[in-house]
């Protein structure tokens, strides 16, 4: 039988404990572009279907968190970033092969037109803070005029940046847990159900409640499916998909897996979301407080757990 | 051209000559290294072996840092070394991330720093400062483009493996076994 009983560290101070160069900005920023990118989605969806009257909150209110999750995100890459005031250079030139490069293209765009939209709904949002400027006025009356064509734009920026936020990881094939390809879409259906589950926060009528409770309920069985899908892929792999899923599978990431992403973050709340669809007084706020939290910690677990994963050689 | 660097396992003795060498030639800030040395114990006892081996970034020819570098920092030139231009980069860890052999790190300015194969000692038509003070002189340097350079006649005589070969990067850094 051959065994490997024992390899050397490399013994390099500065550079072996601190492999795990991604901390937690990185988390928090995967987190916040995916509800982001959900809420956009939903803005976008309900004005192209032409439902803002029915469904305003989804169109106004929760849209103005898209810009602060997005200009916080983007906070939190640059503070992780090292060679800070060379940032630029991701701007002078497009690396397809990159998803990193293709992402803050994305940001680019999708950013400030996030600020536009809130704008073009500035003086419904905040009718008192009325800003006496006249060429605000003729601003705010051209971008309400283009809302559908911003929206038509926002529906597929707001699909690219909820995916990328998993292609950036499982692009990298040094680190087994984040290399499969259900990371796109898991990270895009978790971001939808984060957005889905901020307009249930803020929505007034039980209408829109209801509608966002069932997309909701949609969205976090789909991503049951998919974390299922993830872990059989992995269970079918090699060596080192194994033990990548062993971190999540009776590892030190299993509780916060389990108990915090699977359990309290997804299939609580889908209970609750269904009892309260169902006719059951349940005050909605928790369940989407969970699968915010669930969210949240996901991003949190896949990042760390991933960067302990390694080709063994 | 295509540099590859051949190394002995049966000649290493682990001395770490090359790492030193290569902190000095390249001014690598203390505390770091652009390569080093393992130590792998096969086997269970009685029959167990020793593998020594100096390792460093393997200038991939499928490099994946250089396709997940964001900026084209991190680049392949013609003869096959990868390098990574400090001030096109970002410091955004993610050819770090992308390298299954940990080879990069970043460097106390800021920037990814990394093994070069001593570039700025080829073009002066010298060997890597690594392969030019290694004791037992264990460690052969060359182009795999010319059947009769040592590293290509080496290759074809002996037995050798790469290291990780299933990441699919197709490393240029071969180990004789």
């Amino acid at each position: 039988m051959q065994e490997e009983l024992f390899t050397s560290g490399r013994n390099i101070p500065n550079i072996d404990p601190s492999l795990e160069i991604w901390h937690w900005p990185i988390s928090v920023y995967l987190f916040l572009g995916g509800l982001a990118a959900g809420l956009l989605f939903f803005a976008g969806l309900i004005t192209v279907l032409g439902k803002e009257k029915e469904y305003p909150t989804s169109v106004k209110v929760a849209s103005i968190i898209s810009p602060i999750a997005l200009t916080l995100g983007l906070l939190a890459l640059f503070y992780d970033l090292t060679h800070k005031l060379y940032f630029w250079r991701l701007y002078t030139t497009i690396r397809i092969e990159s998803p990193m490069s293709w992402g803050a293209w994305v940001l680019l765009i999708i950013t400030p037109l996030s600020f536009l939209w809130v704008m073009s709904y500035y003086s419904e949002l905040f009718p008192k803070w009325k800003i006496d400027y006249k060429f605000l006025d003729t601003f705010e009356t051209f971008l309400q005029k283009h809302r559908k064509n911003m929206a038509y734009a926002l529906l597929p920026l707001s699909i690219v940046l909820g995916v990328y936020t998993g292609i950036l990881l499982s692009a990298f094939n040094a680190r087994p847990l984040w290399n499969n390809a259900i990371l796109g879409p898991l990270f895009l259906v978790s971001g939808l159900s984060t957005g889905a589950a901020t307009i249930i926060l803020l929505a007034k009528s039980a209408k829109e409640r209801h509608l966002f409770s069932k997309i909701d309920l949609g969205l976090v069985i789909l991503e049951l499916g998919l974390i299922v899908h993830m872990l059989m892929g992995m269970y079918a792999g090699t060596e080192v998909q194994l033990e990548a899923m062993q971190l999540l599978i009776g590892g030190e990431f299993t509780l916060m897996f389990f108990g915090f992403v699977i359990i309290l973050g997804l299939i609580v709340p889908a209970i609750m979301e269904f009892l309260e669809l169902g006719g059951f007084k349940i005050p909605v706020a928790v369940p989407a407080l969970l699968i915010l939290l669930g969210g949240l910690v996901l991003r949190f677990v896949m990042v760390e757990a991933g960067q302990i994963t390694r080709y063994l050689y | 051209m295509r540099y590859a660097m051949v190394i002995d396992t049966l000649k290493c003795v682990g001395c770490s000559d090359c790492v030193v060498a290569c902190q000095t030639e390249n001014d690598v800030p203390i505390g770091y290294c652009r390569d080093w040395i393992t130590e792998t114990v096969n086997g269970t006892y009685p029959t167990i072996e020793l593998e020594l081996k100096s390792e460093r970034c393997n200038h991939c020819e499928n490099a994946p840092c250089v396709r997940c570098c964001p900026t084209g920092a991190s680049h392949q030139l013609d003869n096959g070394i990868v390098l990574v231009t400090g001030d096109e980069c970002i410091g955004c860890g993610a050819c770090i991330e992308s390298c299954p052999y940990d080879a990069r790190f970043q460097h106390p300015e800021g920037y990814v720093d990394k093994c070069t194969f001593c570039h700025h000692r080829l073009e002066k038509g010298q060997l890597p400062a690594c392969v030019s003070v290694c004791p037992t002189k264990c460690m052969y340097f060359g182009d795999l483009d010319n059947a009769n350079s040592e590293v290509s006649v080496l290759l074809k005589k002996r037995k050798y493996k790469t290291l990780a070969p299933e990441a699919g990067t197709k490393p240029h850094v071969y180990y004789l076994i």
